[in-house]
């Protein structure tokens, strides 16, 4: 069975810069639509995740939670909980974002994973405008001293942030065949969320407990951005490996989920 | 030109598989304008769809050497939230084409004043539906795909429509689905019958259209031929 609807085959530059375009449409459409033009419009995207962290750090400081290590609370907290909204926001984003928009479907250049990948775009960027913003703020006002390695910290969010992309990516497109993806997601990041490694460092656990939240891909992401931010006083433990294998299948199980929605999407 | 070959569509439901298609085929060239006729239901829209390419088929080919538009007038294409102006600039950074022109044909053709300046939700089903077509005249494709359009509109927009598509655009490939059987007729140099999955051709209207109304149990009423029908 052939299931095309051929075009003269495009060249992968032209590919490409359709790409570009169609994303950069989709970006200030979503920025349109989410954020509207009124109050301080589009910063939202930024200043949202900068209001949680700064609550959040807040809440840690004033209950010096015990967070098993020497390390500065304000630190800690901002390396911590940023971390969380960079990869738990991105799925929440994406399921049932096809829902949303498939009267796009109706533009033959917009392909599914294009109305994925602009949401992710922007979440990523709303995560780490807030995160180097509030990191520059601490800094300045001298209550964080600067990252030992900037080099070590970027790839860690990197990576973590690639993770996000690909779990969005992967629910994202389950969620569209089935309600169960959206239902049991909230609880599930929720609870992962404490388990995530942004509230304790690996080392300060018991060793049977370090066996277990070791399996949990983030933690890995956690440690490494607090050992490039912190040095070897972090006493982080990390395999960078197990992350980036988790990502990659993740990455492939989310391309061929994404692939398998576009031959059955029906648009409105 | 556009070829359909063999093409399959069907449906997962609750009853079971539904199959719309069952391996409807054709070609289309530049000039040629198809109407389809098919009742309620019959798979038109689908086809429509596929065609567009905003859904794939079960199985079967679509091939196509020419542009093609989405379904014309669909208000969906739009986003509601949205001010029609920011939604003219969405299309138009889409299909890379300028705005700036755009903007300016939008406004003359659809005449929606400083209206264009507001979130499409505030509109009238009227307003949507020129905002609608006006956004589709702005880029030139090569085959139009028409889906109900008589249905929408005063007449002043439908004799502007018409003037657009069919006078304007004369050269292009069309294919119209309608239940106005004039509209068709008169819009149309070929025409088709879905039904139960299959598309039959016919040349002549009044062919197509005699058989349409076998199809769907159509009887004239008491009185029928004295009376003459105005379907111009």
């Amino acid at each position: 069975m052939s299931n095309s609807a051929s075009h003269p085959a495009p060249s992968l530059g032209h590919s490409l810069r359709v790409t570009r375009r169609v994303l950069g449409a989709l970006l200030v459409r979503e920025m349109l639509t989410r954020y509207g033009r009124h109050n301080i419009g589009f910063l939202w995207l930024f200043v949202e995740p900068m209001i949680f962290t700064l609550g959040v750090t807040a809440l840690w400081t004033a209950t010096k939670t015990i967070h098993g290590s020497d390390l500065p609370i304000v630190a800690f907290a901002l390396t911590g909980y940023s971390s969380v909204l960079l990869w738990r926001n991105m799925p929440g984003r994406c399921i049932g974002a096809l829902w949303a928009n498939l009267s796009l479907l109706y533009h033959r250049n917009i392909k599914v994973l294009d109305i994925y990948l602009a949401r992710l775009l922007l979440e990523f960027g709303g995560a780490t405008i807030s995160f180097a913003t509030l990191s520059v703020l601490f800094i300045v006002i001298g209550i964080l001293d600067p990252p030992q390695d900037i080099i070590q910290v970027a790839t860690g969010w990197l990576l973590l942030a690639w993770f996000g992309v690909s779990v969005a990516i992967l629910l994202g497109a389950l969620s569209h065949e089935s309600e169960l993806v959206e239902k049991l997601w909230h609880p599930f990041s929720y609870l992962l969320f404490p388990l995530s490694g942004a509230a304790f460092m690996v080392a300060a656990l018991p060793p049977f407990a370090q066996e277990i939240v070791l399996y949990i891909p983030t933690v890995h992401g956690v440690e490494y951005v607090r050992e490039g931010w912190f040095g070897a006083r972090a006493r982080a433990v990390y395999d960078l490996s197990f992350l980036i294998s988790v990502n990659l299948v993740l990455s492939v199980a989310g391309l061929i989920a994404v692939r398998w929605v576009s031959r059955r999407v029906v648009p409105e | 030109m556009i070829r359909v070959r063999d093409l399959h569509k069907s449906y997962r439901t609750r009853f079971g598989t539904n199959h719309v298609l069952k391996g409807i085929g054709f070609d289309l060239a530049m000039g040629e304008r198809l109407g389809i006729l098919g009742r309620n239901g019959a798979g038109k829209s689908t086809m429509v769809r596929l065609i567009s390419g905003a859904e794939r088929p079960t199985s079967g080919s679509i091939e196509s050497d020419l542009s093609i538009s989405w379904p014309l007038a669909f208000g969906g294409a739009f986003q509601v939230q949205l001010t029609g102006i920011d939604n003219i600039r969405f299309i138009s950074r889409i299909y890379e084409q300028d705005f700036e022109e755009n903007l300016a044909f939008v406004e003359q053709f659809a005449e929606l004043g400083p209206y264009l300046r507001e979130p499409v939700r505030t509109y009238s089903s009227g307003m949507r539906a020129r905002l609608a077509f006006a956004i589709s005249m702005i880029i030139e494709f090569d085959c139009f795909l028409i889906d109900e359009i008589s249905a929408v509109g005063d007449a002043r927009f439908h004799d502007r429509c018409n003037f657009e598509l069919f006078e304007k655009r004369a050269d292009r490939a069309m294919i119209i689905i309608s239940h106005d059987a004039a509209y068709v007729r008169d819009h149309c140099n070929r025409w088709a019958i879905l039904h139960d999955g299959d598309l039959k051709h016919y040349d002549d209207f009044e062919l197509a259209y005699a058989e349409f109304k076998e199809l769907i149990g159509w009887k004239p009423p008491p009185g029928w031929n004295e009376l003459q029908v105005s379907t111009a």
